[in-house]
């Protein structure tokens, strides 16, 4: 059971980022996007990492796609339906690179015979039944990894300062 | 389940760099980074079921600078488009050769 839902959301998912480097508009690899982000919060839940997959449609799908739509619909580009993929050689090349990558990975994994679920799978479903499901990332988060954490907030402050003075009409 | 989900995690990175590679449209390159990152986020959530929680967590840090990234990369493409009326990127090319 599970491995089907598994391969319905791949399935999902790939066809989703073929949508987005295809679609010709802006507005519809965006949505597309949205899809490919939408299944892969469900193989999330699939791989037990239920936090990640609520912080996963959340803050992707809800709060960053949302801003590159405000984007698009500041710009006005949501008719702008030239098209814009690169043609002929260079793009032939790029897809013939990049597929025999993917190839090489497949093939690299397919027979590293990886196990079905490792020591750490066992780790992270007694830390799920110790602190409940947002206590298991929230007690290494916030012990462990205390500064990182804390650096994180001063990351997000100068994105958010570097934002406004990059958007800023008339930079003083 | 681990090594599908590490293909996968393959397959969507290396169609986000094939999107970043031919597409001339600024925000479009932006989305298929974000399928790059994405991609990476589940090949850590997979490697996570090996060796325990911190992959999960380094996902969240991920997240975060994604977040950062794209709040300050549509600022750059808002400012740009303010001076060259395009978001094309054929027609930035003042350090092209």
């Amino acid at each position: 059971m599970i491995t089907v839902l598994f391969y319905v959301f791949a399935a999902i998912a790939v066809g989703g980022a073929l949508g987005v480097v295809m679609s010709k508009s802006p507005v519809g690899s965006l949505l597309s996007m949205v899809a490919t982000l939408g299944s892969m919060a469900a193989i999330f839940v699939l791989l037990e990492a239920h936090f990640l997959a609520a912080i996963q449609i959340i803050v992707y799908a809800g709060a960053i796609m949302v801003l590159f739509l405000f984007v698009i619909m500041l710009l006005n580009l949501g008719h702008d339906y030239q098209k814009d993929l690169k043609g002929g050689v260079f793009a032939l090349a790029s897809f013939a690179t990049v597929g025999a990558m993917a190839g090489l990975l497949s093939i690299q994994l397919r027979g590293a015979g990886l196990a079905e679920d490792g020591p750490g799978g066992a780790a992270i479903d007694a830390a799920m039944a110790e602190h409940g499901v947002v206590g298991a990332i929230a007690e290494p988060l916030y012990t462990t990894y205390v500064v990182p954490f804390e650096i994180t907030g001063i990351l997000l402050l100068v994105a958010i300062v570097g934002a406004l003075a990059l958007a800023k009409k008339n930079p003083a | 389940m681990i090594t599908e989900a590490l293909v996968l995690s393959a397959f969507l990175f290396v169609l986000g760099t094939f999107g970043v590679l031919v597409r001339r449209n600024a925000i479009i390159m932006f989305l298929c980074i974000e399928l790059q990152l994405n991609a990476v986020n589940l090949s850590f959530v997979a490697f996570s079921r090996i060796h325990g929680m911190d992959g999960q967590i380094f996902v969240f840090f991920v997240m975060t600078v994604a977040a950062a990234e794209a709040a300050v990369g549509l600022a750059i493409i808002i400012s740009i488009f303010r001076h060259y009326e395009t978001v094309n990127v054929n027609n930035f090319k003042l350090l092209r050769w």
